[in-house]
């Protein structure tokens, strides 16, 4: 199970689904001020939600590199021949990825943050949010590229999938940036992501599966 | 004691029978030579004994096996040697037993397809897993990767291991039970 990790570690960061996400995080993050102008304020009040959005496409992009590659090379069959159950691989590719995703998309925010004059508490939140959601976001990527794996062009069926599951994270996740936890909205943050990592495995275990027949 | 036994399986593939009714029991030692038409369900039938295919009827049990199909199912960009170890405690002895020791330090994804075949099957060898799957061990293997790989199933064979293999070629595995699909 730690070799699976580290091996989609490492694969993540020679492969490029590491870097991705996060150049087009910080691509937006550098993009949005140009867009709305140098307004303070303004730009305090909507970039919150600009970054919440960025991090969610984001998320999207590695897709066809987390279940696809190892479809096509065999490496799914043999590690069923080894005995190891589709959910543990599954489990592993969710482990490996959020590692290779969410902590630097965290690093990534703080300057983020700062070009949309998100300061003090507002980058706390942002950060606290962004450690509660990625591992959902984590766990939809994932999901959602076993569903598409093997399918040609499952880049864009990947993000009609992904982004309406990934609604509630915007909601909450931009929700607690803004207004803070009077709403409850870490809570509702914490149930959404921990439902979608308890049952992405399952799902893209079967999903491993069903792309056999 | 069995290390494969399939009774009675069926194969269905995009609504189609492929086979019915194969009955099949390979015991220490024991070796099973699968044949038939491009088409027949030959790598069906092995990925139905591997587990990876369900069978539309019958049961299949069988014992821990390795797997050498069509997918090299190696890191492409990391030395033959490491990318064996990822699935292998000591990839040596598999290496050597199928000569492609001399290439240990070269990246995957600069081997020839016969390397390549040569290197999956040196995974079987390395694994030491009772059963063997072999879909098309000959295939672009030169005379001397056919006489490594036979000398291997050989030993596998005397070692109280037991081998199935698909083949259309014609492949030296000394008193097999045929099993013709058609």
């Amino acid at each position: 199970m730690t070799g699976l990790i580290l091996r989609e570690l490492r694969l993540a960061l020679a492969g490029g689904a590491a870097a991705l996400p996060l150049v087009f995080f910080l691509l937006v993050a550098t993009l949005f001020p140009f867009a709305v102008g140098p307004d303070g304020p303004l730009l305090a009040r909507t970039g919150g939600g600009a970054l919440w959005t960025a991090a969610l496409l984001a998320a999207l992009l590695p897709v066809d590199l987390l279940v696809e590659p190892d479809r096509a090379a065999g490496v799914l069959d043999q590690l069923h021949l080894r005995g190891f159950g589709e959910e543990t691989v599954a489990l592993a590719k969710l482990i490996g990825h959020w590692l290779s995703f969410g902590p630097p998309l965290m690093l990534a925010a703080i300057p983020a943050a700062a070009l949309m004059k998100l300061q003090g508490e507002a980058l706390w939140r942002l950060e606290l949010g962004l450690a509660i959601g990625t591992p959902g976001l984590a766990a939809l990527s994932i999901g959602v590229a076993a569903l598409t794996a093997g399918l040609r062009r499952s880049g864009a069926l990947a993000g009609l999938l992904l982004l309406p599951l990934a609604v509630p994270l915007l909601i909450f996740g931009a929700g607690y940036l803004e207004r803070g936890n009077e709403s409850g909205a870490l809570q509702l943050l914490g149930a959404v992501s921990l439902l979608l990592v308890a049952g992405a495995p399952f799902a893209a275990g079967a999903a491993i599966r069903a792309g056999r027949d | 004691m069995s290390l494969l036994a399939l009774r009675g399986v069926a194969c269905l593939r995009g609504g189609r029978l492929l086979f019915k009714g194969l009955d099949l029991a390979l015991g220490p030692g024991g070796a099973a030579l699968v044949q038939g038409p491009n088409g027949a369900g030959k790598s069906s039938l092995l990925r139905v004994a591997a587990g990876l295919l369900r069978a539309a009827a019958g049961t299949v049990e069988r014992a821990e096996a390795g797997l050498a199909d069509e997918h090299l199912a190696l890191d492409e960009r990391q030395s033959l040697r490491r990318a064996l170890a990822f699935w292998v405690k000591d990839p040596a002895p598999g290496m050597q037993a199928m000569g492609v020791d001399h290439l240990a330090d070269v990246p995957v994804r600069m081997l020839s397809t016969g390397q390549r075949k040569r290197a999956a099957l040196a995974r079987v060898v390395a694994a030491g897993a009772p059963l063997w799957l072999l879909d098309e061990p000959g295939n672009g293997l030169d005379a001397d990767g056919l006489a490594r790989l036979e000398a291997a199933m050989a030993a596998h064979r005397a070692a109280g291991g037991a081998i199935l293999a698909a083949t259309h070629q014609p492949l030296a595995l000394a008193g097999a039970q045929q099993v013709t699909l058609t």
